[in-house]
């Protein structure tokens, strides 16, 4: 494609072509043109395009690593605060005149691990809270919120929603405090303590054996896709709900007796007992007041001495 | 400074009688993708107008250097790379805006005004040029942008940048007469909008017949 100059060595006649003339038309004498020779480098052959090639491309990634590097703590960071953010919105907290890191601080006091899936505990006036982390699929990018469940693990505190790319007007609306004030009081266990979920159903439709919600028109498949997220992340935190909601504990936990650490067995006093409460697994009240041994739950025996 | 007739052109020639979205019909997918809402729209108009001039000026800079054969590869380098850099600066310094945008700021790679700049103008010409260029097709993009969001978001939504324009009261829910176009909400009423401004714009400006 590239065409070559070649210039007439008498009179300076000047041809663009593939090949020289044979003779000059303007000076009419053969094996006269010279090819010109362009100056500096050829920027058409093949080496200058592998190297120009390469050392763009190790410019640019060497750029695009350091800008990384630089700004990742402050993108962390971001992320962290947008996280507490959700999770405040989730427990009903308004964050606008308030520094939210510090707010989140005085609420959240505790993070809870079931199998990788994190439940942040909340103490909002005294009551416990849990909130547990939602992710699914949207129509057109992941969704992802935060659920806040009351200490009964039941009943819904309060429930916040993101998207990455839903469709605004349309299925970005679940964001919005209309579709989410829906979801506070609604039960997640059926009426035998199943986690059964909460359905988002158009308004005429009627769940089976489930609480429901209204879906948002026009958005189905965003609607659709927050009632599967739900009941799919309740699943993954079975271990944390409990199958009937209640608390089953093994033989690993602790035995408190009077406000003892009890190691005997509870069947020499069995007639001494007044009552037995049983904490939760990994509860940090328990664990405050009896030590680390008290995460596998306790059982707080109260005897008919103590009582007198 | 008065402005030479070259730069006059190059600058404001992209806003009306050479706008890249209604004469060249370039960049039609995010004007579908983007224009439901004015914000968004907005906030992708100021974007790709930061992109397209920062692009034209590091083209134009390298432009003599670029192998011919791997000419459009450099240039959707560049493109890249810019991009990247600024969702990571986004995601840095304004986070909520990053995660408003999220994908869009992507997807401004696949904008086929920037490649049209780039190949068009940027390959041969001067910096500042092309510097100009850049931000004249942007807001001329932009423009475009923010009309179709206009009108989308009025008639769909009765809002406009978030904020009640029709009252709630005029509509049928509440005892009124009025319902919202569920029809702006769909990207197919993006194109035919774009389609009503390239019509007007076609009759304003004999020229272009």
């Amino acid at each position: 494609m590239a065409q070559k100059k070649f210039v007439c060595s008498v009179c300076g006649y000047v041809h663009n072509g593939d090949k020289a003339p044979e003779v000059c038309p303007q000076c009419k004498q053969s094996g006269v043109f010279v090819e010109e020779k362009k100056k500096g480098l050829d920027t058409n052959s093949n080496a200058y395009t592998i190297i120009y090639a390469t050392i763009i491309v190790v410019i640019v990634a060497v750029m695009l690593a350091l800008v990384s590097q630089v700004l990742s703590p402050r993108q962390e960071a971001n992320r962290l605060l947008d996280q507490q953010k959700q999770i405040l919105v989730a427990l009903n907290q308004n964050y606008d005149n308030t520094d939210p890191a510090a707010l989140y601080l005085s609420l959240v006091n505790d993070t809870i691990d079931v199998n990788g899936a994190p439940v942040f505990v909340a103490n909002i006036e005294g009551n416990t809270k849990y909130v547990l982390k939602l992710h699914g699929a949207g129509l057109w990018g992941g969704i992802g919120g935060y659920l806040a469940l009351d200490a009964d693990k039941n009943t819904i505190y309060g429930i916040n929603f993101n998207h990455e790319s839903e469709t605004p007007g349309l299925g970005a609306e679940i964001v919005t405090e209309k579709f989410r004030s829906q979801f506070p009081g609604k039960h997640i266990r059926n009426a035998a303590g199943e986690v059964v979920s909460v359905a988002v159903l158009k308004a005429g439709k009627v769940a089976d054996g489930q609480e429901q919600v209204d879906a948002l028109s026009g958005a189905t498949i965003t609607c659709d896709g927050v009632s599967t997220m739900i009941a799919t992340n309740l699943a993954e935190y079975a271990e944390f709900l409990g199958k009937d909601g209640r608390c089953i504990l093994d033989a690993t936990a602790l035995i408190v007796v009077d406000g003892e650490i009890f190691d005997g067995s509870l069947g020499d006093m069995v007639d001494q007992i007044q009552k037995i409460e049983v904490t939760n697994i990994n509860d940090s009240a328990a664990i405050a007041a009896y030590g680390e041994a008290a995460k596998n739950g306790v059982l707080v025996v109260t005897t008919k001495k103590s009582e007198e | 400074m008065a402005l030479s007739q070259k730069t006059k052109e190059v600058l404001f020639g992209p806003l009306n009688i050479n706008n890249p979205v209604v004469v060249q019909v370039l960049g039609i997918c995010s004007a579908l993708a983007v224009t439901v809402q004015l914000k968004p729209a907005l906030v992708m108009g100021i974007a790709v107008t930061i992109i397209v001039a920062m692009a034209n000026v590091i083209v134009s800079l390298i432009r003599n250097t670029i192998p011919m054969r791997i000419r459009i590869i450099i240039q959707l380098v560049v493109v890249a790379a810019l991009v990247t850099l600024v969702s990571e600066v986004l995601k840095a310094f304004a986070y909520d805006v990053a995660m408003q945008l999220s994908v869009y700021i992507g997807l401004i790679i696949t904008n086929c005004i920037l490649m049209g700049r780039l190949e068009a103008f940027a390959m041969t010409n001067k910096v500042w040029d092309s510097f100009l260029d850049g931000l004249g097709n942007g807001f001329g993009y932009a423009i475009i942008l923010v009309i179709v969001a206009f009108f989308r978001e009025l008639l769909g939504a009765g809002t406009l940048l978030g904020f009640r324009i029709i009252p709630e009261s005029w509509y049928v829910a509440n005892g009124g007469f009025y319902e919202n176009c569920g029809m702006m909400m769909m990207p197919a009423m993006a194109l035919i909008l774009v389609a009503c401004i390239i019509w007007a714009h076609r009759g304003y400006n004999k020229e272009l017949k």
